[in-house]
């Protein structure tokens, strides 16, 4: 299939929008906006013939291109999706338009810069995603941060905390990032070495079936030192637990349209190469380090459980939340099995739903009221009823109501643990019943009882910001109801990843 | 005795830019003043240019293998050809930024008489007269003739005598500067005192290499079998005086005062060049005469590595002088470009090229951007801290210099993250795992003193009295060039890659 620039353009697509937009005359604000939205759109509509081009009894990579690149460092242009990157592309392109519309009056005078830097950190995931090549993969995952922090910095409500956020942001990502180029490095020379390989090489497909087929084998020592390099970046991006510690304070300090990009689409890439990368290139050490995972992502559930129960700003508690779903998530990997898997990789995808609906949701009531602290508020559901009761179906969503969407993931991933993992799962479990107590408590602080003096004057949901909430709650429900489709796609390409790493565990 | 034979040919690069020197002294000697300065131009660009063609033509009729020239004093091979390329680039790009001039037409960044004493009625009388000196031209045009035969140098003599050729015009360039004069003739005594006391390292160290090899000639060196110790104390004092020049700790004391106090085109012709030529030294040393006592040198070298990665990044994050802050920053950067050399491969060299030639075009850009953020007196404005909010009020300025910051980084996209990507790799190949780990490290450490500026530029309140940005159209062309091409390497390297890689074997 070669010779289709579907990927092409797909990535580039954003990018020129984000170009031209950028290059728009400040006098021209409204039309950047315009402008920007029609372009997250087109993405959108391409995606949507990309899902529906895509065969899930196919191959496992579909739409491949494969260029030359840089042949020098053995990289090239390689390009395609499986399952699960599908799935991530899919949340990308749904969420990005939402979020423009979301953050319609956000960028203020800068408004072209900041929808050029929205799209630019679309275009750079959904490269990401689409990467087969892992140096081609590595580039994306650090590019992306420089208009992340941009966009973390130079648009939060407080200046001089936005920015300190924004360098906390980056200086954790780079470092990850870094210690993940030793690891790159470090696989190019064992590529180089191998007599499999011939010649160092990043083209991600050849090495995993090189590491699947026993062809490369790494010594136990370089196996375990590459797969912590790796592993290391991503849980920094996931993040897991010790180091989510720049992930609250990013949150909350950027506007909540940058936020929600940040947690729903851009961290998805860390969990996505923990999936992608360490378990197929490192099979061996991925086992070997499989406990000590799946505790600290059992500790970050219950951990950031905890701390969201503890918090009295609004944004603060669901970014809590949201380590403790990741938290989730990185598990579902690690345990590694099917419904695990599966699960995690719907999570992946219901997550950015559920939490992009919260975020933005208690986002419009925090610019209407401009305080996020939860004390502020008081009896909104009596003047503001769409508003309360959306937020309550995204809560609702957030601790997993049978029904919604993250139920069925959440459920898969407990069930995937419990077959290996008894006593995990059951600490797990309790993150259920802590979720029920942060987002229900929070619910009846600031919606119910008596209307609270400075909430009377608030307003409802406007039309705009319904055209945002109304798709995600939908998602909710038809993925609660009905997640054939995405499971359908999902499971080939996760029996896949995880048939090879425990065949390789089983040698 | 039949006299050496010279190839004239061969060496044409380096003959074209020292007969432009020549004629540059005698322009300045005997052309009217208003002639001077269009003249110097025409003539530095010019020669540049025709040098560069000279160059263009070796490398196209050279066989990959290269060749010697006047009785194996000189390397014509493609390594050589690459830097003298390289240098001659940076060279005509630095002419630019020399080149720029103030309303009354004295040279911009140059002091109109650098005899008078700074302070005194002299200079005021020189200033109001209008007089104007362009010495700096054929100046650089010694100072690059120097380096062009430094790093092409196949004996040992040939490289002293490059060594000395670069740096006594760079002794005298660093002093010119039209403000702060006495802070710019501090620098230029410093680098004087250190660096003739380098240059006698340097000299001994010849002299017992000599002593080991019985022979000066780099491929003779290696085919040497003579006195072990004698060799190793004469490659430990042979290297202080390369370290030296480029800057490694912990011979690098002196490039911090030396880059504050230099005229700023200097700087960045200094940071930029000096540090092509020295390592093609440095690459041209090790790889050549000394494979064979690798044993013994790279432990050490992998040392001054480390140290100089550490000392670098350290030491720049408590900087809040903008030169200052990049004089560190290119400290470190030897350190990283030393990981290439320390490889021992072929690899090693080309990326090694690679990077000086990426880093030599940032560089030059973010230098070429300090020259023109001036304060409302007409001076440089260098405290960093004073640079708060410039990016907002001037975003073409603040982009591309936070461009080269990142770049600097080794930021992917950028040819920064290239450069270290292909000298780690080198190193990796070549056993040296530890150093690529050290300067991943390192880079992490030092990409908080780059975002530190770019979170200055673009997310702090500008202060009262903000420095303004005055861009001359040369300047502006210049720093569109050097971003264009950092840019460029990062996202499409390969055609430099497949350049450099073709130019990874020194004639032996």
């Amino acid at each position: 299939m070669t010779g289709m620039w579907w990927l092409t353009t797909l990535w580039a697509l954003p990018m020129i929008g984000g170009a031209v937009v950028i290059l728009l005359p400040s006098s021209a604000r409204e039309l950047a906006r315009w402008v920007a939205l029609g372009v997250s759109l087109a993405v959108l509509a391409l995606v949507v013939v990309l899902a529906v081009r895509f065969d899930p009894a196919g191959p496992r990579y579909q739409f491949v291109e494969n260029h030359r690149w840089v042949p020098s460092f053995g990289t090239g242009y390689i390009l395609g999706l499986d399952g699960v990157a599908l799935a991530l592309v899919v949340l990308t392109a749904v969420l990005v338009p939402l979020l423009i519309i979301a953050g319609w009056r956000d960028g203020g005078a800068q408004g072209p810069s900041y929808l050029a830097l929205i799209l630019a950190v679309q275009s750079m995931v959904l490269i990401s995603l689409a990467a087969l090549d892992i140096l081609l993969f590595y580039v994306f995952f650090e590019a992306m941060l420089i208009p992340m922090y941009f966009l973390i910095g130079g648009f939060g409500a407080d200046r001089a905390a936005a920015s300190k956020a924004a360098v906390k942001f980056l200086l954790y990502n780079l470092f990850g990032g870094l210690i993940m180029l030793a690891a790159v490095i470090g696989l190019y020379v064992v590529t180089a070495d191998s007599p499999a390989m011939g010649a160092g090489t990043f083209d991600f497909r050849a090495i995993a079936d090189a590491v699947s087929t026993g062809q490369l084998q790494l010594s136990p020592a370089v196996g375990n030192a590459l797969f912590g390099g790796f592993m290391f970046a991503f849980a920094v991006k996931a993040p897991l637990w010790p180091l989510h510690r720049w992930l609250p304070d990013a949150a909350v300090q950027s506007t909540p349209a940058t936020a929600v990009l940040m947690m729903a689409v851009m961290d998805k890439v860390g969990t996505f190469g923990m999936l992608r990368y360490c378990l197929l290139l490192f099979p061996a050490a991925s086992m070997t380090f499989r406990p000590l995972i799946i505790t600290l992502a059992v500790i970050g559930i219950v951990y950031g459980a905890i701390v969201a129960i503890g918090q009295t700003d609004i944004m603060r508690l669901i970014s809590y939340t949201s380590i403790s779903h990741f938290g989730f998530i990185i598990l579902g990997i690690f345990v590694m099995t099917d419904q695990g898997q599966s699960g995690s990789a719907l999570y992946m995808v219901n997550h950015g739903i559920s939490t992009a609906a919260l975020f933005l949701i208690a986002g419009f009531l925090v610019a209407r009221r401009g305080s996020r602290d939860i004390a502020d508020y008081g009896g909104v559901q009596t003047v503001a009823p769409v508003l309360a009761g959306c937020f309550l179906i995204a809560g609702l969503a957030t601790l997993s109501l049978p029904g919604l969407a993250p139920f069925i993931s959440e459920f898969l991933v407990l069930v995937g643990t419990f077959v290996h993992y008894p006593i995990f799962a059951a600490f797990a479990a309790t993150a259920l019943v802590l979720s029920a107590i942060y987002i229900l408590w929070m619910y009846q602080r600031m919606m119910t009882g008596p209307v609270s003096p400075e909430s009377r004057t608030l307003g409802d949901l406007v039309p705009r910001e319904l055209a945002v909430v109304v798709p995600l709650i939908a998602l909710l429900l038809v993925l609660g109801i009905y997640p054939k489709p995405a499971l359908d796609v999902i499971n080939p390409a996760v029996s896949h990843t995880s048939t090879s790493s425990a065949e390789r565990a089983l040698k | 005795m039949t006299p050496p034979s010279v190839e004239y040919g061969l060496l044409s690069p380096m003959l074209i830019v020292l007969g432009i020197a020549v004629v540059g002294v005698l322009v300045e000697a005997f052309a009217p003043r208003a002639a001077r300065y269009p003249s110097q131009m025409v003539l530095a660009i010019g020669g540049q240019i025709g040098a560069l063609a000279a160059v263009t033509t070796q490398w196209l009729q050279l066989n990959s293998s290269g060749r010697v020239a006047v009785v194996g004093a000189v390397a014509v091979d493609r390594p050589a050809l690459f830097l003298q390329g390289t240098l001659l680039l940076i060279g005509l790009l630095a002419t630019l930024l020399i080149g720029q001039r103030i309303p009354s037409g004295g040279l911009a960044a140059f002091t109109p008489q650098a005899s008078s004493v700074p302070g005194s009625v002299a200079e005021k009388d020189a200033d109001s007269a209008g007089a104007v000196q362009t010495e700096v031209f054929p100046l650089a045009m010694f100072a690059l003739a120097g380096m062009m035969l430094f790093g092409v140098a196949d004996d040992l003599l040939a490289l002293f005598v490059g060594l000395e050729v670069l740096s006594l015009p760079l002794y005298l360039m660093c002093a010119l500067a039209r403000r702060r004069r006495l802070m710019s003739q501090e620098a230029s005594l410093k680098y004087f005192l250190l660096g003739a006391f380098s240059s006698a390292f340097f000299l001994y160290g010849i002299a017992l290499l000599y002593g080991y090899a019985g022979t000066l000639s780099l491929t003779g060196i290696a085919s040497a079998s003579g006195s072990h110790a004698m060799a190793l104390v004469g490659i430990a004092l042979l290297s202080v005086g390369l370290l030296f020049k480029v800057g490694a700790a912990p011979f690098h004391s002196w490039v911090p005062d030396v880059y504050q106090g230099a005229p700023t085109p200097i700087t960045a012709y200094m940071a930029a060049a000096t540090k092509i030529a020295a390592f093609g030294a440095l690459l041209r040393v090790f790889y050549v005469a000394l494979p064979a006592l690798a044993t013994d040198w790279r432990p050490v070298l992998s040392a001054v590595s480390v140290l100089t990665m550490a000392v670098g990044t350290l030491i720049a994050i408590a900087q809040n002088e903008v030169k200052r802050m990049l004089a560190y920053s290119s400290v470190a950067h030897t350190g990283f470009i030393l990981t290439g050399v320390v490889a021992l491969n072929s690899a090693g060299l080309s990326g090694s090229l690679f990077y000086l030639f990426a880093y030599g075009f940032s560089t030059l850009g973010a230098f070429a951007v300090v020259s023109v953020v001036r304060e409302s007196a007409g001076d440089e404005e260098n405290d960093l801290r004073r640079w708060a909010g410039l990016g907002r009020r001037y975003p073409f300025i603040g982009v591309v210099f936070a461009l080269f910051l990142l770049a600097f980084a080794g930021i992917p996209l950028t040819s920064g993250f290239v450069s270290k990507f292909a000298v780690f790799k080198a190193a990796a190949v070549g056993g040296a795992p530890e150093l690529v780990v050290i300067g991943v490290i390192a880079s992490a450490v030092a990409a908080y003193f780059y975002v530190r500026v770019i979170v200055l530029m673009f997310f702090t309140e500008a202060p009262e009295d903000a420095p303004v940005v005055q861009v001359g159209a040369l300047s502006r062309a210049m720093i569109v060039l050097t971003a264009v091409v950092t840019l460029l390497l990062g996202a499409v390297p390969q055609p430099l890659l497949n350049l450099v890689d073709s130019a990874g074997q020194f004639v032996r």
